[in-house]
């Protein structure tokens, strides 16, 4: 047996999270589905471990955050700060997610088929999201490091006090946030895109995708752009 | 010279209370640059504190221990209410949280070492986990701030509790700063920040908004470490009576309240000396909102901000704190505005340094520049060889083993075998500002303003 379901229904949400952390590397677990999750939060929160997790159903807030290892994919809509601060892995998120998905994430690759909330990607400091819908207002604020592929429309203040991390966006953008800019594609940044969205599942043609990037103006205190800080 | 010039000399010469030298320099600094200004260190100007309290030694009415004989003990236990494994400390003073970034390696590893040392914590700040601190730190609690910067899975499980940080006492409702000189290649990386920038840090969290999405965040932590560890919260001191119970009510193990006279690397001087409440009120606040709430002893409380003598625990414990935090105090006892720092074994002068600072030992509170004349505040690998970890742990030890002698050597005098024995009964106050804030009695009288 190489598989294990957990029920929340009927068991402690401490017991699967216990059991990810402590026990399924020792009893050769690899598989583990996750039923009646029915909004429950923190579900596989700190897995450390070659364990691919189902969650069957609509997951709560921070489901797989702080992933290290492992592959979580839940097959419903996921709460806020889905995949927080994950370091590696990958979390697919079958439905919608809400607010600051993948905020202050490290590493690791993040896809959510449908729509994301505000603030996907909120100081996110490496890791890669790919969203297949469109993404809420203040998307991509202070991230730091990594990349973002948005296959439909970004909300208000895309990108707002950007870092180093770079946006792509495939439809409309209603507004920039502080500092950030448009900027020309280039052939790596045709390949990055290409690869991010090989990796989700998606089919769409990076040529159809704008890049979205820090203008550094916000680098050093300038007393010209005091209401940018 | 007769007496109407002598007059209209003097009327000449009237300054003005409410614009004096002080706000002048103010406002012609802020014509100049157009520009705030930024520094180090905590607020400046006098706030009621500790030293207007007093301690009501015991004589008719009381009975003293025997200060050389009868054990009073220091036992500290913290993070009882939901943590299977709470914090144990010999001491109730523990180290505030404090950057590498602000601060050099050495004089994490220093902290971490005198701690260790004296059987109390030390905390990492803004930029994550050196692998120095948690080497020589036996109790190590770990901050989550709004950043995140360096936070990560690994080091939440090297750590022995987890502080979640909502604010600082020197800025509450601000965001962390580190300018460009303080980030070097090493700073740079744990930050996942541009070498050279400067730093703006959020000041809020990135994955919640609110205290009942906190409640959330405090059970993914616990769930991330099988509910093994204390979850802390830490607060600047504001409307603190609401932010301890929403606090309590999210699920915290212990609270640290921040008082407005907490020090911070580099900050808007408008917020250090504008924004917050004394410590002494907070922890006032802090008390009745855990009593309002029955949960004190049961929830653990942390006051810091302005602690700086045995005295100033001795009171602070006296008026319900569990433990106290030091920030500033550990800095002074590294050396921090001393006029000499040593290398290798040689005492040199630090006052050239200072001056090119444009400032002196005893006034610098220059953190933000990176230019510690002393080696503490900076990541300039020169500067930084001016306080080794082995000679900085040694006097800070020396000045914990003091405080810690002076606090149980007061609660001795109290008649008090254990420092949390220390009561609200058994201090005074000495100005009518300090017996409101604290709600005590005016020394001499059982008149306590407001109530």
């Amino acid at each position: 047996m190489d598989s294990m379901n957990f029920d929340l229904a009927t068991t402690p949400l401490r017991d699967l999270n216990r059991f990810l952390h402590q026990d399924a590397i020792a009893q050769g677990i690899k598989q583990v589905t996750v039923l009646h999750p029915d909004g429950a939060h923190n579900i596989a929160v700190g897995l450390n471990a070659p364990v691919t997790v189902d969650i069957e159903g609509h997951a709560g807030y921070y489901a797989a955050g702080m992933l290290k290892h492992g592959e979580v994919t839940i097959h419903g809509n996921a709460g806020t700060g889905v995949a927080e601060n994950m370091m590696s892995g990958k979390v697919h998120v079958k439905g919608f997610a809400s607010v600051s998905a993948g905020a202050s994430a490290h590493g690791g690759l993040l896809v959510v088929d449908g729509d994301t909330s505000l603030r996907c990607g909120i100081s996110l400091k490496g890791g890669d999201i790919v969203v297949g819908g469109s993404v809420g207002s203040f998307s991509g604020f202070m991230a730091q490091a990594g990349r973002m592929v948005i296959c439909g429309n970004a909300g208000d203040a895309l990108g707002d006090s950007l870092y180093e991390a770079v946006i792509y966006v495939r439809g409309t953008i209603k507004s920039l946030g502080a500092d950030a800019r448009l900027e020309e594609m280039t052939e790596s940044d045709y390949q990055a895109v290409g690869e991010l969205l090989v990796a989700a599942g998606y089919s769409y043609d990076p040529h159809e995708f704008k890049r979205v990037a820090s203008a550094k103006s916000l680098y050093h205190w300038n007393a010209d752009a005091n209401q940018e800080y | 010279m007769n007496d109407n010039e002598h007059i209209l000399k003097h009327i000449a010469k009237e300054g003005s209370a409410g614009y004096d030298r002080k706000i002048m320099d103010y406002i012609h600094n802020a014509a100049t640059h157009g520009l705030y200004e930024i520094r180090g260190m905590g607020a400046k100007r006098a706030v009621p504190n500790f030293d207007d309290l007093v301690l009501l030694g015991a004589s008719l009415s009381r009975y003293p221990l025997e200060g050389y004989r009868e054990k009073c003990s220091t036992k500290t236990i913290l993070g009882t209410r939901f943590a299977s494994k709470p914090i144990e400390l010999e001491i109730p003073i523990t180290i505030a949280g404090m950057s590498f970034g602000a601060l050099s390696a050495n004089v994490k590893e220093s902290l971490g070492r005198a701690a260790t040392e004296m059987g109390t914590s030390t905390t990492t700040g803004d930029g994550g986990m050196t692998a120095e601190e948690r080497q020589s730190s036996k109790t190590l609690v770990y901050q989550c701030l709004p950043s995140r910067y360096g936070f990560n899975p690994d080091d939440v499980r090297r750590a022995d509790a987890i502080e979640i940080v909502i604010g600082q006492g020197a800025k509450p409702g601000g965001g962390g700063m580190l300018l460009g000189q303080k980030i070097s290649p090493r700073v740079a990386k744990m930050r996942t920040l541009p070498e050279g920038i400067d730093q703006r840090s959020a000041c809020r969290h990135p994955d919640w908004t609110g205290p009942d999405d906190l409640v959330i965040k405090i059970q993914e932590l616990r769930e991330m470490t099988d509910w093994e560890k204390p979850i802390y919260v830490k607060v600047g001191a504001t409307r603190t009576f609401h932010d301890v119970k929403l606090a309590v009510h999210a699920g915290a193990d212990v609270i640290v309240v921040d008082g407005m006279q907490g020090g911070t690397a580099a900050t808007q001087t408008c917020f250090i000396e504008h924004v917050g409440i004394p410590t002494l009120a907070a922890l006032r606040q802090a008390v009745d909102a855990l009593e309002d709430l029955d949960m004190k002893g049961k929830v653990q409380l942390i006051i810091s901000g302005g602690v700086r003598t045995g005295a100033d625990v001795a009171k602070a414990l006296a008026m319900g704190a569990d433990a106290v935090a030091i920030g500033q105090g550990v800095l002074y006892a590294l050396g921090c505005n001393h006029d000499a720092y040593t290398l290798d074994g040689v005492v040199h002068s630090a006052c050239n340094d200072y001056e090119q600072l444009g400032t002196a030992a005893g006034f610098c509170h220059h953190c933000h520049t990176g230019r510690c004349p002393v080696g503490i505040t900076t990541q300039d690998e020169q500067l930084a060889q001016r306080l080794m970890p082995d000679l900085g742990a040694k006097r800070l030890k020396n000045y914990l083993k003091t405080l810690n002698m002076e606090l149980t050597t007061l609660a001795r005098a109290c008649g008090k075998q254990n420092v949390h024995h220390l009561e609200r009964e058994d201090l005074a106050a000495m100005t009518i500002e300090a017996a409101a804030m604290a709600r005590l009695p005016l020394a001499g009288t059982d008149w306590v303003p407001g109530f």
